[in-house]
Formats: C-alpha cells, sequence, structure tokens
C-alpha cells in the first residue's frame, strides 16, 4: 500500500500524545510500517504543536510535507487553518470547533480570524468540524478531547470498533478506560 | 518483538541491550529521553549531573573503572564537554565509553545548529550517525564493540528527526559484559612524553579506522537508477529515498567520520553524477572534493535549517504537490509562560524597573516576548552572570544600578557559580537573580542538584544556594516570593541600588511539577471589572477579554493571584 499521511495539530497540552500513540499502536498491530514523528521541548508550552503519523509498505521520510496529508485531525479551529497547506486538495480535516486565543490575539496585536471553517470548505477540501470539548465533558472529562477526535477519524478507516477499542485498553490506565471507550463512541457519533 | 520505538528510546534500549552499566548525563532537548528511558533499567546506574563536562568526565571515570558507560547531551552541550572530550580521545579507556549527542537543525528548542560532526573530525573520534529507530538500537550497540576494539570514545550522533520520530524495531535481551579489571598504567597521565605518544596512537587508530570503514556495514550502498548517485547520512537518507525511490542509487553513510575514501570513488564511479545531500554544514561533500570527485552539494542544498522532502524536490528543480490555502492572516502561536508560572511576576517587576536584563537559558527565556518583553539577550548557559559582570565592567555604575542577571536553578548549578564567583571576587556590583523553580522545567522537569532528588526521584544531595552564594562572597543574598509582586518589586529596587553585590533567589515551584496543588480559577467580578485590561499587562493565557470584561479560562487558572495584584478594582478573586 501506498504510504498514507495524517498530521494531528493542536496547542501544546492538549493531549495529541494519547492520540499519535493511539494511531501508531493500531496502525502496527494492522501489520504496517509506521513512523511517527513529533517535537518536544520549547515548543510544548502552549506553543502551535504537530505530530506526523506515516503508515504503509515501507515509510522513509519521518515527516509530512505540504500537500502530502491525507487526514489533518486538529485540536484547535486556528491549528487547522495553519497547516490547511500540507492537506492533499483531495484531504479531509477532521476538527474541534474549539478555539484558543493565541497570545497575539490575547493582547490585541491580532485578529483570530472569523469563520475558518467555512473559509477551508470554499478551498473544495473536506471538514469534519465538531464540538469535542462539549463530548468529552459529557465523557466526563475535558482531557478526552483527542479520544472524541479519534473516534470522529475511525469512521474514515476500516479497521472495526473492537480493534480501535482494543487499542485504548491497552494504552488507556485501568481507572480512565471507560471514560475513553465513551469518548470514543461519542466521537464516533454511536452513543 | 516489532514495536514502535522513539528514537531516544532505541538509543537506551541498545545501551542496554550492549550491557551498559553507568550513564551520566545533563538534559537537553532532542537527547534528554535517552538517560530517562536508560533510567527505566534497573541493571543501568543512571545520573544527572552538573553539566555536561561532568557527565562526560563521570562516564569515563566507570569507563576507567572497568563498565560499559555512557553520557548524552544535546549539541550545545558538546561544546561544554568538549575540554575532556580532546584528551579522553588521546588517552583511550578501559571498557567501551559511548557519547551521545544530539544535534538540532531547524534549531525546535535551541540557541544555534551547530554540526557535530566538526567535533568527531577535530577531536579525531569515531562517530555513527543513525537515520531511525532499528539504526539507533543496532548503532549503539555496535559503538560500544567500536569503542572497546580501538580503544576510543565513539560517538552516537542524533538529530531532532531520528531523535523524536518513532519507527519499529526489534528487540533483543541485554547481554552481560564482564568487569575490565583496572590495572596501573603510567602512560595515561596526559603530560609530555605520554601525550606525544598518545597523539601517535591517536592518527594511527584514525588510519586503521578509515581502513576498517571501506568494509563495515555501518556504510552501505543501495543500487537503483545509475543516472544520479546520492551520497547522504541520518534523515537526509530518507528524505532521498522518500523523493527518489529507485530512480537513484544511494551511498548511505552511517559513520560519518573517520570517512572511506574507496568506497567513496567507486560508488561516484558506477553513476553518472553525483549529488551530496546533508543537513547543515559541508562534511561529506568536502571529503568528496578531496578525492577529487565532482559533486553537487551545497551549490543547490541550503546550509541553514532542516531538510524535508519538498525541500530536496525544490533543490532538485522538481515539481510540488499541489496545496490548498486561505486567504486569512494566521496569528503566530508562540509557547508562552503557562498560567501560574512563577517567572511572570519577575519578569512583570523587571520591565517596570527598565533594566538590562541579560537572560540565560531555559523556560524563563519566555520572558522575551511580548507582552512582557523583558529580556535583552542571552548566549549560552551560565552567560547572565559573567556576561553581566563584564558588562558593569565597561558601564560602571550607570550599568550596575539598572542590569540585572536572569538564571534558573538547574542552569545556576550548570554554569552560574563560576561567573557569580567572577563578581564576588573581581567586585562588580552585580545583582543575578536566581530564579528557582526546583526543577529543570524547559526540558521536561529533570531533577538537579538544588531539589533534593536524584534521576529517579529518590532522596538526593541538596545543595544549598543562600549558603552556597554566602560562601562565595555575596553579603547580601535574599529570598522572595515571586507571587508577591510588592516584595519582588522591594527586593530588585534595593538590591540596584545597594553599594555591593547582590543575590536575590526568586523561590517558587514549577507549577506543572507532578504534585504540585492548585488552587482554584478565579473568577471575575462583573459588576467590578471595567475592562481597562490592567491584568492583561503579566501576559497569563488564561486571561483575556471579551465584551469589554476580563474572562478566566478555568481549564487553565491555577489560582496563582498575580493578576488580582494587578487590579485597582477588586474585580479577580477567589
Amino acid at each position: 500500500m501506498s504510504v498514507k499521511n495524517i498530521m494531528i495539530v493542536g496547542v501544546g497540552g492538549q493531549g495529541s500524545l494519547l492520540a499519535s500513540k493511539l494511531l501508531g499502536h493500531i496502525l502496527l498491530q494492522q501489520g504496517y510500517d509506521v513512523k511517527v514523528s513529533e517535537v518536544h521541548g520549547m515548543s510544548q508550552r502552549g506553543g502551535s504543536v504537530v505530530t506526523y503519523v506515516r503508515f504503509g509498505d515501507k515509510v522513509y521520510s519521518p515527516v509530512i510535507d505540504k500537500g502530502e496529508a491525507d487526514f489533518i485531525i486538529s485540536f484547535e479551529q486556528l491549528e487547522a487553518a495553519r497547516y490547511l497547506e500540507y492537506l492533499k486538495p483531495t484531504g479531509r480535516i477532521v476538527t474541534n470547533t474549539q478555539k484558543i486565543e493565541p497570545m497575539p490575539v490575547i493582547i490585541g496585536a491580532a485578529d483570530y480570524p472569523e469563520n475558518l471553517i467555512t473559509k477551508m470548505e470554499a478551498t473544495g477540501i473536506s471538514v469534519d468540524a465538531m464540538d469535542c470539548l462539549t463530548l468529552a465533558q459529557e465523557a466526563g472529562s475535558s482531557k478526552a478531547v483527542n479520544i472524541v477526535l479519534m473516534g470522529r477519524l475511525s469512521k474514515y478507516f476500516d479497521f472495526t470498533v473492537a480493534q480501535w477499542e482494543q487499542a485504548i485498553r491497552d494504552l488507556v490506565p485501568e481507572k480512565f478506560i471507560e471514560l475513553n471507550l465513551k469518548a470514543f463512541a461519542l466521537g464516533r457519533g454511536e452513543s | 518483538m516489532k514495536e514502535l520505538m522513539l528514537g531516544n528510546k532505541a538509543v537506551a534500549r541498545g545501551l542496554y541491550e550492549a550491557g551498559c552499566k553507568v550513564i551520566s548525563s545533563y538534559p537537553g532537548t532532542p537527547s534528554t529521553e535517552i538517560t530517562e528511558e536508560a533510567a527505566a533499567y534497573d541493571e543501568i546506574y543512571c545520573e544527572w549531573a552538573p553539566n555536561e563536562k561532568v557527565a562526560l568526565e563521570v562516564a569515563h571515570g566507570a569507563s576507567l573503572g572497568g563498565v560499559r558507560a555512557a553520557c548524552a547531551m544535546k549539541h550545545v552541550g558538546l561544546n561544554v564537554a568538549a575540554d575532556p572530550l580532546f584528551s579522553i580521545s588521546y588517552q583511550g579507556l578501559n571498557a567501551g565509553l559511548v557519547i551521545c549527542v544530539a544535534d538540532d537543525p531547524g534549531m525546535h528548542s535551541s540557541q544555534n545548529e551547530q554540526d557535530s560532526r566538526h567535533y568527531a573530525i577535530a577531536a579525531k573520534v569515531p562517530m555513527l550517525e543513525p537515520a531511525d529507530s532499528a539504526e539507533a538500537l543496532s548503532f549503539a550497540k555496535k559503538a560500544f564493540e567500536l569503542s572497546e576494539q580501538y580503544s576510543t570514545p565513539v560517538f552516537l550522533k542524533m538529530c531532532t528527526r531520528v531523535a523524536h520520530s518513532q519507527s519499529v524495531v526489534e528487540t533483543a535481551p541485554r547481554a552481560e559484559v564482564p568487569q575490565v579489571p583496572y590495572v596501573k598504567d603510567p602512560t595515561k597521565v596526559m603530560m609530555t612524553a605520554n601525550s606525544r605518544n598518545a597523539h601517535v596512537r591517536v592518527e594511527k587508530r584514525t588510519r586503521d579506522l578509515i581502513e576498517w570503514a571501506e568494509t563495515c556495514d555501518l556504510n552501505r550502498v543501495e543500487m537503483g537508477s545509475t543516472e544520479l548517485g546520492i551520497i547522504t547520512d541520518s534523515t537526509s537518507y530518507q528524505y532521498a529515498r522518500e523523493v527518489f525511490g529507485d530512480n537513484a542509487s544511494y551511498l548511505k553513510i552511517g559513520m560519518v567520520y573517520p570517512l572511506p575514501e574507496k568506497l567513496f570513488t567507486d560508488f561516484a564511479s558506477k553513476v553518472s553524477r553525483v549529488v551530496v545531500l546533508e543537513e547543515l554544514d559541508p562534511i561529506l561533500e568536502n571529503h568528496c572534493k578531496m578525492l577529487g570527485i565532482p559533486v553537487s552539494g551545497k551549490d543547490i542544498f541550503p546550509i541553514c535549517g532542516e531538510f524535508s522532502q519538498n525541500l530536496v524536490r525544490s533543490c532538485m528543480g522538481m515539481e510540488q504537490p499541489e496545496t490548498r490555502h486561505i486567504e486569512d492572516v494566521i496569528p503566530v502561536r508562540p509557547p508562552v509562560m503557562c498560567a501560574g508560572c512563577p517567572h511572570r511576576g519577575v519578569f512583570y517587576t523587571l520591565k517596570q524597573h527598565n533594566c538590562m536584563v541579560y537572560g540565560d537559558i531555559g523556560c524563563y527565556t519566555l520572558g522575551a516576548l511580548a507582552p512582557l518583553n523583558s529580556m535583552d539577550l542571552n548566549v549560552c548557559m551560565g552567560a547572565s552572570c559573567s556576561g553581566l559582570h563584564g558588562f558593569n565592567k565597561a558601564m560602571g555604575k550607570e550599568g550596575e544600578q539598572h542590569s540585572v542577571g536572569v538564571i534558573g536553578d538547574s542552569t545556576f548549578i550548570h554554569s552560574g557559580i563560576t561567573g557569580i564567583t567572577d563578581i564576588a571576587y573581581n567586585m562588580s556590583n552585580s545583582t543575578i537573580l536566581i530564579l528557582d523553580n526546583s526543577i529543570t522545567g524547559m526540558t521536561g522537569h529533570q531533577q538537579n542538584p538544588t531539589t533534593g532528588k536524584n534521576l529517579r526521584g529518590d532522596p538526593a544531595g541538596k545543595v544549598d544556594l543562600e549558603a552556597l552564594c554566602r560562601a562565595i562572597g555575596f553579603n547580601r543574598v535574599r529570598v522572595v516570593d515571586p507571587y508577591d509582586l510588592a516584595a519582588v518589586d522591594t527586593a530588585v529596587t534595593e538590591e540596584l541600588a545597594a553599594e555591593e553585590p547582590s543575590i536575590i533567589i526568586s523561590r517558587r515551584p514549577c507549577v506543572m511539577i507532578k504534585g504540585t496543588v492548585h488552587k482554584p480559577a478565579l473568577k471575575v467580578d462583573e459588576s467590578k471589572c471595567v475592562g481597562c485590561k490592567s491584568c492583561m499587562k503579566i501576559g497569563c493565557p488564561a486571561i483575556s477579554v471579551r465584551d469589554k470584561k476580563a474572562r478566566i479560562d478555568t481549564t487553565q487558572c491555577i489560582g496563582c493571584k498575580v493578576c488580582t495584584q494587578m487590579c485597582k478594582f477588586d474585580a479577580l478573586s477567589e
């Protein structure tokens, strides 16, 4: 299979690490070659963060470049727009509709652009936007936004729900499994 | 078993499988996880050293003691460790010694993008360079073999994309290596005749290694189309394969020092055109030129920054993938000090004093960003102390009364102590703020000699900063709580005015330390808030103003109450 590319973007501290772990885990189990790449350090302090997940028969580069992503999973609207150029014209954005103002907006040095989702759709790409924060809170924790998004993403893959659920059980500490399974189901729209 | 493993964790796994027994390191992105992951193995003694020079000396001492040892650092850390490096290269070893160094092309988390391969050449120390996690694991093991075979330390060079990418590895059990007995050897004292003989030995070692490099499996040829031959290393190899697939042939270099000669010329003779693809400096390229091989390299690829597949396509005149974009300007999202960060109040106060602020390396470098904008410059670890002393020697009283150095607890131990010794000894009236947040923050919360805990979190020795500063010769040493803006202001005012050098220790643990108890998020009394935005001046990411009222993001606010001290209308409260 030719290489598929998934980018996970968001704001430092939003939990993209678990999302990429989950994806890497399930993809490796399916027998794919997988590479997952992230940047640690300075960028974690509330800055824009990006993780690359690539899988296929043989993966070389650890990063995804402009025009190469099949999916962008975004924890925040502005971050989806920031990385739009990385998406293939046939690609899909799966995004949380939450807005987190960056410091230049907070201090009034810049504006948070309006109607980002409509504008992104107008470029001809597919956008699947949902309020993941509310669903995460419904599942029991605002921190479960990552698994809500994974639930939504799962609709575009052939893996069974049982396979995704097993991956969650494999990776999440015992006491958070139920919460995350619920978040996954809410994201997938089957709860 | 096949598993997905971070490059740095794969290095740790390789060190473990090779029977490594001692690791001493100083944290630094992107090298930190090597030592953290190694500490998960009970068979390896792991420690955080005060700095990289100490770490290398400790690891070398362990090698002399007869066990396989390693240290890990980032590229700029190798500058600190350079002094022992050059002499250890001469002296040789007892058991194997591996020096892991991680470069940061693109400077994701660094102040420069120096190319560590130069150190291998300058110190005449072999350097292995893996291109993914599987190689990171196997090269770490190979490095120990090579180290013992040639009695030389061996570099294992990582870069951000190899260190912080996960790829598939297969693990093996640990090999227990018997301890090598220590035998007294008078030629180990590095002076006069011994050093001269050692240099001759090192030159012979390098010639032997070049011979070995001609056929070793660390360097490999992958033949595809012979129209284009690509000589490459590290992550550049991955970008090349991504772009050209079988439409090119590859000479993939896994040992970047010393380099073979015949292997290069043979490869070049089999292809129509040779391109050298390497990040940062033209080291493989210059080797080709020395051998008389006509190549393209830095004439088409940049010296600055990271590579990627699109960059390779663009430099080779190939088409770029189609993209989509929107017209709006997307505001940048720079990293910020966390809500409740104890550094915030200090930098706000320094801004009010309009000081020259000589900064240093750590989370607090973020004090340079808007809206605090209160750091003039930084250079390297410890320069805030020594650099400020020099500045004040030039500026005299005018400088001394309007300047401070700012340094974190871990950085102070790393390289600040010698700087403040110069201040005390050579008597400049300088003021240093030690921002003691009880942790090494930026690299992801490592313990250090001021925290009272060791790498594994167990009780350990603890430096008494106040007593240390007094012993060095500072009469004026005071401690303030950075959440108390008035107290910080008084301390800065008084110490700048004082007629002798001062240390202000701003002490409050990092709010992100596990187990730190946070207070409930603050509330805005909308009847009192006039929307004056005074609270915004401290640049807290938990505060914004919407519809002319301050808003608190309750998922971020930890109730530090620094903002309440900014509000004249008492609108922010518990």
